[in-house]
């Protein structure tokens, strides 16, 4: 593959939302693209859209209208069985809220991933490397719980990794955590992007989170305000 | 997702719940014990039933006045002539003994001390017909029937309550009513139960009964007759021979019904295991209801067991499972909890029917349970089913939410 291949192309995005009697303009026309090992940050005030964007990239849910190209395959026109897939082997989320299964093991959630993918053999072992990649090889039996909100974000950044997506969605990857664990966290996404040069795109409201991103989308009312372009 | 992979889940989760899950399955225990426990006594109860039938014997056919089959205009009793008549071995050659029985409740007493009692007033030929054996003194004989004597030979149980003792009673005087019996005889212990038990008889010669009991109309009429025969395959001439005799004997015009019945084991079996099979369908639709509430239970639970987990479905999604991989796992959620009650059910009625078949026994009617492997098969299948049935909805309604919105469930 090319080294300035586009991974995301947007076109006109557009996402219309019926709540009660109102139709609701979420996404507004949203066009934009991403280069692959490109680190990317999506901001805006609350309402700006940018949820809504993180799910249409996420193949979470799929636009109104307009269209949505990742690693040249058209999202836009999947099933709900093909989206799962293409969840499955392309995208990486990293949450807000960590959303690990509180009852399972940081190894066992690691592997979700890979069972959904149907991996069975070396499932243990890639889950484990993956552990390993964000410092926590030594805790892979820990329950959530037993584990710090670091360690616990870490965990689901091995979860985002295990399959060697195409891009890791980061949505407010430190907003639940204080803000030495914060840095911690976006210094592992940084060092992973470089050494491993995954795409990354972060979503953010906080300006020193964004500040890591070599380009910044700014979004306010479902429209893309400005882009801008660092070093 | 590989099955053991989902099983492991899904017993995690439900251990997770350790007190809901028990309660859940409850329904389904109660439900899957009471199939098991009425089938297995229904089943021994119809068992039992037969068996008491098949121990009168494939010989004996039982003549009963009346018909319930058609209307019958002035119907004759069953009387001592028409036995002699019976006894008749050219009219009725097929036939070996015939024992006319008048049979009647009185209060039977011994040294001031009584009970309530049926008594059988009979001819010699009864001991015949019913194989009895004495285990001391005679039966009644021809001579103390035509003599009208007040003799009685008793049934050991029957001695045992009344005397205390089964033996060396022979010449001792009981009441019946208020006139003095002696004692003749003892019959051999036979066994049986508290549906038909030889050894709880009374039988006393059928003219002392004719005057001392209360029976039908004319002063020869009697309950009924028994008659056997030699062999099992004469039966059939048997009773062509008895409604030939009857029907003249009570002068029925060729093409009115007769106004008696015959019975053979074959109709007492027929009748027995249609009562039999009556009850067995009406225990198992108890049970039944109570394993579709306890699958109604199953389905609440889990409908609220996806509520709760909504933002770990939105997740599960986000990572790449499918509807199927969703539904399958609340699937095997459910088919486990109902697995679970199905086993510890059957466990259960097993335990209720052995305590029951003790009761029974310490009332002296012998019932043996058995909880066939059939009714273990069908608790299984059925609480399975219950778990797919009953979990189907839920699982399909946390397989149908949308990612976006479970993500952003709180």
């Amino acid at each position: 593959m090319a080294e300035n291949e586009q991974v995301i192309r947007t076109e006109n995005l557009t996402k219309i939302y019926q709540m009660g009697e109102i139709l609701v303009h979420a996404l507004h026309g949203v066009s934009f693209t991403v280069e692959r090992g490109e680190v990317l940050a999506i901001m805006g005030p609350s309402g700006s859209g940018k949820s809504t964007l993180m799910n249409m990239i996420g193949c979470l849910d799929i636009p109104t209208s307009g269209d949505y190209f990742l690693e040249g395959e058209l999202i836009s026109s999947l099933d709900d069985d093909e989206l799962a897939l293409v969840r499955n082997r392309k995208i990486g989320f990293v949450f807000q809220k960590f959303n690990l299964l509180p009852r399972a093991t940081a190894l066992a959630n690691v592997e979700l991933p890979l069972r959904y993918a149907g991996i069975d053999g070396e499932r243990k072992m890639l889950a484990q490397k993956a552990l390993e990649s964000v410092g926590l090889g030594d805790r892979i039996y820990h329950q959530p719980n037993e584990l710090s909100g670091g360690q616990q974000q870490r965990v689901a950044i091995a979860r985002a990794l295990v399959n060697e997506p195409a891009i890791i969605l980061a949505d407010e990857p430190t907003g639940n955590l204080d803000s030495q664990s914060g840095e911690e966290i976006m210094r592992l996404l940084l060092e992973l992007n470089k050494t491993q040069g995954t795409t990354l795109l972060i979503v953010t409201h906080d300006p020193d989170v964004a500040s890591v991103a070599e380009r910044i989308i700014h979004l306010r009312d479902g429209e893309i305000e400005n882009e801008e372009i660092r070093q | 997702m590989n099955l053991l992979m989902n099983l492991k889940e899904a017993l995690q989760s439900l251990n997770a719940n350790k007190l809901r899950s028990f309660l859940t399955i409850l329904g389904i225990v109660i439900g899957v014990a009471s199939v098991i426990a009425l089938l297995s006594i229904g089943e021994s109860a119809g068992a039992s039933i037969t068996g008491e039938i098949e121990s009168i014997g494939t010989n004996v056919i039982y003549i009963l006045s009346g018909n319930s089959f058609d209307e019958v205009t002035n119907p004759k009793d069953l009387t001592l002539l028409d036995a002699e008549a019976l006894a008749n071995t050219r009219r009725a050659p097929n036939i070996a003994y015939v024992a006319p029985v008048i049979s009647g409740g009185s209060e039977v007493s011994y040294a001031g001390e009584g009970l309530e009692s049926p008594i059988l007033g009979i001819t010699p030929d009864y001991q015949f017909v019913q194989n009895l054996t004495l285990s001391e003194g005679e039966f009644i004989t021809q001579t103390q029937v035509e003599g009208r004597s007040a003799v009685v030979v008793l049934g050991p149980e029957l001695a045992e309550k009344l005397l205390g003792r089964r033996s060396g009673i022979l010449g001792n005087t009981i009441r019946i009513g208020s006139y003095p019996f002696r004692i003749v005889g003892v019959t051999e212990a036979k066994g049986g139960s508290a549906f038909n038990n030889p050894d709880r008889n009374i039988y006393i010669p059928i003219s002392t009964a004719q005057t001392r009991l209360p029976h039908g109309d004319s002063p020869n009429s009697v309950q009924y007759i028994l008659v056997s025969v030699d062999k099992a395959e004469e039966a059939d001439n048997a009773v062509q021979q008895i409604t030939d005799v009857l029907r003249s004997t009570h002068r029925i015009t060729p093409r009115s019904p007769n106004d008696f019945t015959i019975l053979n084991q074959q109709d007492f079996l027929a009748v027995a295991s249609s009562i039999t099979n009556v009850l067995t369908i009406f225990l198992g639709g108890i049970g039944a209801i109570s394993l579709l509430v306890g699958g109604i239970g199953i389905m609440n639970i889990m409908l609220v067991s996806v509520t709760e987990r909504t933002r770990e479905i939105g997740l599960r999604k986000a990572l790449g499972a499918r509807k199927k991989d969703i539904l399958l796992q609340f699937l095997t959620e459910s088919v486990l909890l109902s697995m679970f009650g199905g086993i510890l059910g059957i466990g259960l009625g097993w335990m209720i029917s052995f305590i029951v078949s003790r009761i029974a026994i310490q009332y002296g009617t012998p019932l043996a349970i058995n909880v066939t492997p059939n009714s273990i098969l069908l608790a299984t299948l059925f609480s399975a089913a219950v778990g797919i049935f009953f979990g189907y909805y839920p699982a399909n309604r946390a397989a149908s939410l949308a990612p976006v919105e479970a993500l952003r469930y709180e």
